[in-house]
């Protein structure tokens, strides 16, 4: 649905930008994982496409408000990072597939890079109310690219930092730290959303524990809502067919090893409808 | 007082002017979860092909000045998917709904013809000659008239006769009205203006083209006048065809312009992605914009920007004779 939101407060987090919306509707129907997507520039704007952004956090205030944490990439969220408390802003959402919770109460560890780590806190609330543990492993580039640590250390039963400079935490990336939490904690499962490459390096410390995990991931997105077929990527399905899915309805949560991450960017030639693959191409 | 905004393509009545353009709307399912899809004079399917289609690598959509460009490369699960699932979800809820087919060549273009005869729930059939995105660069129907003509010929032998065939056809050719032209001779009762001119965009931080597919199709408000053009040029040429408008459409004035350069329908595309609800909003702008301008009827502003200079739009005309005994 489509919601006018009125920006409540707006703050820096670290290196990211904050921003608390009144948006009753989405509040109300919103489960950890989902996105919304932003029109940016105003009405005479030139930027065409809306801009897809996590919800970190959904609360009652207000009626309802969500909070999204970004970092200024181009101009969209340039633009969003100069909104100021009572500006309105078009909202569509919630959108996109939430994180599936487990039905007992197992051990997970919450895997979060730069500003992706802002959609774990409302799912680690989700899970600590089904009696799950929950560890998180959190990083980024320095220090304070690392998002939420303290927010962190406050909900999980242990907090792992990591940078790549070693100004806090470990040095290194999350996924050299992985291993040592998933064993260390004796983990069911594992959470993240990360880059990319991230995310492909996590599911493969993930599938090595032989333990499931849940990946949030992002392609650029015209429509958000799934009419554009612009945000595809390689996902195999049940039946055990590839498949050009999109991250935005079918997505952006997919189970980490049915994602060819090593694919993505390509069509692969297996993939149904690939050209010269399993069916035959129009030319 | 409310404006009568059905219309006519070809013979098929449409309760109102707006349908969604093809490959921006899938086949409604997805729209249908913001609004009712009733609402839509008409709903235009992305392009059906053949074979399933996985299309072109990511990235395949990048942002430009008013527009954006895409190389989806017709994406889709094929005819017969198409057939057992979703024209049945269309036909079932009885919304009016214009298929749009692509093809690499005449048989395929025939063959889905062929598949599509029968099947219930196919309000008409719109012809993309034009799909910049295929992996063969060197054979875009729309380019040429004797190709695109061609292509409808064998369609529209094919087709019922109660189903209109939609050529639609690409802006970047020398003269689109020859084109047009030709598609007309050879049957189709309707032609659709424009699908995307070839763009490119180069990412400045990868020092690459921002596509993977290099080229990619521009829409948005950037091609609006590229549309209006297009229209304005093929009904000043053929004043009897009825014409689609589509391209840069996002409001109501958007749509009217198309409307008055001699389009009886417009199509709505880049403007959903902005906006899901953009087709209910651009039909009551446009509605509100021809009753403010003393219109009763849609009908009464297709073409009207053709008339001389200084002649009195008929509408206004008319409702003169009220005051006379
Ligand atoms: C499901 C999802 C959730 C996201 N959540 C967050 C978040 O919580 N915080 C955050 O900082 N960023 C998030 N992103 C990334 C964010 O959408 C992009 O950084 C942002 O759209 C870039 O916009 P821009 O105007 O700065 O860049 P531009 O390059 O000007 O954008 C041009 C167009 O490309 C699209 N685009 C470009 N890069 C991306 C991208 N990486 N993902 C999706 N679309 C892109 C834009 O939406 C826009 O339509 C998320 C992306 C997805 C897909
Ligand atoms: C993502 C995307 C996919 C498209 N797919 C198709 C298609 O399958 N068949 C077709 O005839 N046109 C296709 N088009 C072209 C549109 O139907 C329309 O002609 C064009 O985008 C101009 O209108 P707009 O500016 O309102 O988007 C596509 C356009 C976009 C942006
Ligand atoms: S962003 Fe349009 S289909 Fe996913």
């Amino acid at each position: 649905m489509q919601v006018t939101g009125t920006v409540l407060t707006t703050r820096r987090v670290d290196a990211y930008h904050a921003l608390t919306v009144v948006a009753p509707g989405i509040a109300e129907r919103y489960r950890p994982g989902h996105f919304v997507s932003v029109a940016v520039g105003g009405p005479y704007s030139s930027m065409v496409t809306r801009r897809a952004l996590s919800i970190h956090d959904v609360k009652s205030d207000y009626g309802g408000t969500v909070e999204l944490v970004f970092t200024v990439r181009g101009s969209g969220t340039a633009w969003l990072a100069e909104r100021r408390a009572r500006d309105t802003l078009d909202l569509v959402g919630p959108l996109g597939r939430p994180f599936p919770l487990p039905r007992d109460p197992v051990h997970c560890v919450l895997v979060g890079s730069e500003y992706g780590s802002a959609v774990l806190f409302p799912l680690a609330d989700a899970l600590l109310a089904r009696g799950c543990r929950v560890d998180f492993v959190l990083g980024g580039a320095g220090a304070e690219r690392v998002f939420g640590a303290m927010r962190a250390r406050r909900m999980a039963e242990t907090t792992t930092l990591t940078t790549e400079d070693g100004s806090l935490g470990l040095r290194g990336k999350v996924t050299d730290a992985l291993p040592s939490v998933i064993a260390d904690t004796r983990a069911d499962a594992v959470y993240a959303c990360a880059p990319m490459e991230t995310l492909r390096a996590v599911t493969a410390v993930a599938m090595e524990f032989d333990i499931p995990v849940q990946v949030a991931v992002e392609e650029a997105m015209a429509c958000g809502i799934g009419v554009c077929m612009t945000c595809v990527l390689p996902v195999i399905g049940d039946d055990g067919a590839t498949r050009m899915v999109r991250a935005c309805a079918e997505g952006p949560v997919f189970r980490g090893e049915r994602v060819r991450f090593e694919d993505v960017g390509t069509i692969p030639f297996d993939a149904l409808g690939a050209p010269g693959g399993g069916a035959r191409h129009v030319s | 007082m409310s404006v009568d905004m059905r219309t006519f393509l070809a013979h098929v009545e449409l309760a109102n002017p707006i349908t969604t353009a093809a490959g921006c709307a899938s086949s409604g399912r997805e729209l249908a979860q913001f609004f009712d899809l009733h609402r839509l004079g008409a709903l235009t399917t992305r392009s059906i092909t053949m074979a399933p289609r996985a299309g072109r690598p990511t990235p395949r959509m990048a942002e430009t000045p008013s527009g954006m460009l895409n190389a989806v490369g017709l994406q889709g699960p094929g005819i017969e998917a198409f057939l057992e699932r979703e024209l049945p979800w269309l036909a079932q809820r009885g919304i009016k709904t214009i298929v749009s087919i692509g093809g690499g060549t005449v048989a395929e273009y025939s063959e889905l013809a062929r598949r599509l005869a029968d099947a219930p729930g196919v309000t008409a059939l719109e012809v993309n000659l034009s799909c910049p995105n295929m992996e063969d660069r060197g054979r875009v129907f729309a380019r040429e008239g004797s190709a695109a003509a061609e292509v409808i010929a064998s369609v529209r032998s094919i087709m019922r006769y109660d189903v209109p065939v939609i050529a639609k056809l690409a802006p970047d050719v020398a003269d689109i009205v020859s084109v047009a032209r030709a598609c007309v001779d050879a049957g189709a009762d309707a032609l659709s203006m424009i699908n995307n001119p070839l763009g490119m965009a180069i990412d400045t931080e990868a020092l690459r083209p921002s596509l993977a597919a290099v080229t990619g199709g521009l829409s948005g408000p950037a091609i609006l006048p590229l549309a209006v053009r297009c229209v304005w040029q093929v009904h000043a040429a053929l004043p009897g065809v009825p014409l689609i408008g589509v391209g840069g459409v996002m409001t109501g004035r958007d749509a009217f312009q198309l409307v008055l350069a001699g389009a009886c329908v417009v199509a709505v595309g880049t403007a959903l992605f902005h906006d899901p609800y953009a087709c209910l909003r651009i039909e009551r702008e446009l509605e509100e914009l021809l009753r403010a301008r003393g219109f009763q009827r849609l009908a009464d502003a297709v073409g009207l920007a053709h008339r001389p200079p200084g002649s009195a739009p008929r509408h206004l005309l008319v409702d003169t004779e009220e005051s006379t005994p």
